[in-house]
């Protein structure tokens, strides 16, 4: 069987729709896996109402805990601690800050008392849940906590485990705002790689630093202007952009106020109707067309 | 007086909120610095246009291996938690871009062949912004190079910028979420200001940011934007969990449009000044009232 064909929908800029048109093409796709990458704030679930899966703990890293029995309180892991993880003094002894911790070790290794040892910290949980349009499998990232690249990582990794398990063709990636971390772990091997816009000079600006990031991994990409009527010209200044930048294709989705109306009503704007529904049904058929063209470049490299 | 402006979810006017606060508090003569800690989309700048006076690059520590000394016991690659290290044969491979800059290999190397050196990553931009008639103030904006996927020690840079300074007030325009990005901006603050709007979305990330505003002992106030748009779930929230509401600013299109070409919403929609020296009071109160309780 062919693995499974992998859609990253990423945007740069934050609040420029990802999640709506996500969960559009999850309608649209009937029988995709879904897996929310968002993790820092994953809201996928809110409008696909999944019956919740059983929850695996993730740990996304290890850290560091000082026996005070063991402690002579010669202060050397202060000393080498380079994230100002290791509190307190000679008199009152020493402990570790929970959230500054990175878990790199040092402290245990040079610790002459070795009254030091690493714990993992579970900081985050993920599920396979079942929706009304097919698998979503989604996390959540512990608050204050760090590590979202390797829980995006194991996202994406269960979601296409479980395509390949139930002979789905298609994982959607609902991918996290900004260029960092976790957004470089949602790209790394995605066929098509989505970026949802605005015309905004931040929208604009956003973008060309993100697909900067998707260009040097050399992956190929489409753009898609939501609300694109809000400024038609910068709307057609950033296609140009993209166009030129090499884009598969480049759609526009005009503002509806119906895609808002859909979310509170906790549904998907496919079920919902109306201008953007038809809207982004057209930048779906544009994503099949781009998907089959990866697809038989790949057979023709091959 | 440090104030951070954040969210759970992206795009919800936190840009908008920082900048226009900035300008508008420059106007009335208060001292005021803004700093963009949104490193990985500053967007500030697209606003306000600062002249930049100086870029310093943000370096971290990465190993490099003295071939002459080195050994090839492996000890370095054993001891990286990070896997950014490891030995092919009797070469000692470096991946910087794993490096957290622990300094293990470094220091337990027994033949003292690893140094470390510096590695641009980012860059702090101090600027200076005019904004019309009003007095200048100061703009830093910290800037992640693209293709870095750690954010943090750029947002640890851009907040560093702030030792010494002297302005009466000072903005932090924060990034979006809730993780390490977010809390090396908003770690230190007087006061958080999370802006959100009225949708299921913006509640449940609202949520998120609150729960961890509090785990790092921060006291927060809520801005909502877009308020007449969505539902009563984000005011029902607030009510319950006793977060004041110190703003709601209109879903307006000519909001939306000056926003999109890049304009100040102060220079661009009437009343907007009257409504952000209101919110200013609101913030103001709020943020004393923590120093009373702390």
């Amino acid at each position: 069987m062919t693995p499974p064909r992998e859609l990253v929908v990423i945007s740069g800029k934050g609040g420029t729709g990802k999640t709506s048109v996500v969960a559009a093409f999850a309608a649209l796709a009937g029988g995709a896996v879904l897996a929310d990458c968002d993790v820092d704030a994953a809201d996928l679930h809110l409008v696909l109402h999944p019956e919740l899966g059983q929850e695996h703990p993730f740990s996304g890293r290890r850290q560091a805990i000082i026996d005070p029995d063991a402690c002579t309180a010669c202060g050397r892991c202060a000393e080498v601690c380079r994230f100002a993880a290791v509190l307190g003094t000679p008199d009152d002894g020493y402990s570790v800050d929970p959230i500054a911790c990175e878990g790199c070790e040092l402290c245990r290794r040079i610790c002459p008392a070795e009254a030091i040892r690493m714990e993992p910290v579970v900081n985050g949980a993920w599920m396979v849940s079942e929706t009304r349009f097919g698998p979503l499998v989604h996390a959540r990232l512990g608050v204050a906590e760090d590590n979202s690249g390797k829980l995006v990582t194991l996202v994406r990794n269960e979601a296409r485990r479980v395509a390949q398990e139930r002979g789905l063709p298609l994982v959607i990636v609902d991918g996290s705002p900004g260029i960092g971390c976790p957004v470089i772990s949602s790209l790394a091997g995605a066929d098509l790689v989505l970026a949802v816009t605005e015309p905004t000079v931040s929208g604009r600006h956003d973008l060309d630093r993100v697909l900067q990031v998707v260009r040097q991994f050399r992956l190929p990409f489409a753009v898609c202007v939501n609300k694109a009527d809000l400024n038609p010209d910068l709307g057609e200044q950033i296609a140009a952009e993209a166009t030129a930048a090499g884009a598969a294709f480049v759609a526009s989705v005009a503002y509806d106020p119906a895609v808002t109306h859909a979310q509170v009503a906790g549904t998907d704007i496919i079920d919902y109707g109306g201008r953007a529904a038809a809207e982004i049904t057209t930048v779906w058929e544009a994503v099949g067309d781009a998907l089959l063209a990866a697809a038989e470049r790949d057979v023709h490299d091959a | 007086m440090r104030i951070a402006i954040a969210s759970g979810k992206g795009g919800t006017g936190k840009t908008t909120l920082a900048t226009n606060l900035a300008t508008m508090l420059a106007g009335r003569g208060t001292t005021v610095r803004l700093l963009d800690a949104d490193v990985e989309e500053p967007d500030c700048h697209l606003f306000l246009h600062p002249v930049v006076e100086r870029r310093d690059p943000v370096s971290v520590l990465v190993p490099a291996v003295d071939d002459e000394r080195c050994t090839a016991c492996g000890v370095c690659a054993e001891v990286c938690a990070f896997k950014a290290i490891t030995l092919i044969g009797s070469t000692v491979l470096v991946f910087p871009e794993l490096c957290h800059s622990c300094g293990a290999c470094s220091l337990l190397c027994p033949e003292h062949a690893i140094v470390e050196e510096g590695r641009d990553t980012g860059v702090v931009e101090y600027g200076s912004v005019k904004a019309g008639v009003r007095p200048e103030f100061p703009l830093i904006t910290g800037v992640l190079s693209v293709g870095e996927a750690k954010a943090v020690p750029t947002t640890r840079a851009t907040i560093a910028s702030l030792r010494g300074v002297d302005e009466d007030v000072v903005l932090i325009d924060a990034p979006p979420g809730t993780s390490c990005p977010v809390i090396e901006a908003v770690r230190g603050s007087d006061l958080v200001v999370l802006v959100t709007e009225p949708t299921p979305f913006g509640l449940h990330d609202l949520t998120l940011a609150v729960e961890m505003v509090r785990a790092l002992g921060l006291r927060c106030v809520v801005a909502v934007n877009r308020a007449d748009l969505g539902d009563d779930g984000v005011r029902r929230y607030c009510a319950a969990e006793g977060l004041e509401i110190v703003l709601e600013l209109p879903n307006d299109r000519r909001i939306a449009e000056a926003y999109a070409r890049g304009e100040l919403l102060l220079d661009a929609v009437d009343g907007l000044e009257e409504m952000l020296g209101a919110l200013w009071e609101h913030i103001v109160a709020a943020a004393y009232r923590l120093e009373v309780t702390s």
